[in-house]
């Protein structure tokens, strides 16, 4: 063998091999990153594709994966690219309507309609039904939504959840802030009616 | 059970408290209000209730068979451009 086959060869088997590791990888991170995807889009089914055309692109283009860095943020990233050119509807975020509602909102509530002791663990779980918290997060504007799952469904940080979605920090930050505000909004009006 | 000025600002760095993301001092200033107030104290338990509620309400697990799908993804060939 030439000294250039020889390099050709060990090439080759360097490259088998990151992509057995990149296989690996990017299943073990399936179902982390279906439990994002499933509240970034309305069924089950959509949620299945969603992931399955984001491993299908993930595989196509594994080389541009730089191997150390954080796979799960560049697979979702991936997604939800494509979760936007599946033709996402367009939808007027309410920004500039302000929001009179503070942190609070949702506890005070709470508190005032079953006294300050209802804000303990046990009872708050009784309150807000599973279904509701659910139907209250895909209610929110998209652009809030795909923030706040991304941070507290998904766990990533504020800088990883810029870099997913293409924003600047401070809009992550002030979308989350927003987001959370008007989950805590339709929560009260749902559980608290 | 008074709504002083020192819980408007402890409700103003509760969601930063919780997300790790304030600075020292504002650290030290919410966990000192936090410290004297059953008002807020009880706020920031619920917040902290309601995440983990939020949280594992809306976590659903990857149905069974989408791994094997995915995994067969893996073995296709390129697609020609």
């Amino acid at each position: 063998m030439s000294e250039a086959e020889a390099a050709d060869a060990r090439r080759i088997a360097v490259e088998a091999r990151d992509r057995v590791r990149f296989e690996e990888e990017a299943l073990e991170l399936a179902d982390q990153v279906y439990r994002v995807a499933r509240r970034l889009v309305g069924t089950r089914e959509e949620a299945e594709e969603l992931v399955q055309e984001t491993y299908a692109r993930a595989f196509r283009s594994w080389r541009s994966y730089s191997h150390g860095t954080n796979m799960r943020a560049w697979l979702l990233r991936i997604l939800t690219n494509l979760n936007v050119d599946r033709g996402r509807r367009i939808q007027r975020a309410p920004d500039t309507q302000p929001l009179e509602e503070g942190d609070y909102y949702l506890a005070n509530k709470v508190a005032a309609v079953d006294g300050e002791q209802a804000l303990e663990q046990e009872r708050v779980v009784e309150r807000l039904s599973q279904s509701g918290v659910v139907d209250a997060l895909s209610g929110l504007p998209h652009d809030f939504r795909d923030v706040v799952v991304l941070v507290d469904i998904g766990d990533f940080s504020y800088a990883d959840a810029a870099q997913i979605l293409d924003v600047p920090i401070g809009t992550v930050m002030s979308r989350l802030h927003r987001g959370r505000r008007l989950l805590k909004k339709k929560l009260a009006e749902e559980s608290l009616a | 059970m008074t709504h002083d000025p020192g819980c408007e600002k402890c409700e103003e760095l509760l969601q930063g408290y919780l997300d790790r993301q304030l600075d020292a001092a504002e650290v030290v200033q919410a966990e000192a209000h936090l410290d004297g107030c059953d008002y807020c104290r009880r706020r920031y338990r619920f917040e902290e209730t309601l995440r983990r509620y939020v949280k594992v309400s809306a976590t659903e697990r990857m149905p069974p068979g989408l791994l094997d799908k995915l995994a067969e993804l893996a073995q296709q060939p390129p697609r020609a451009l």
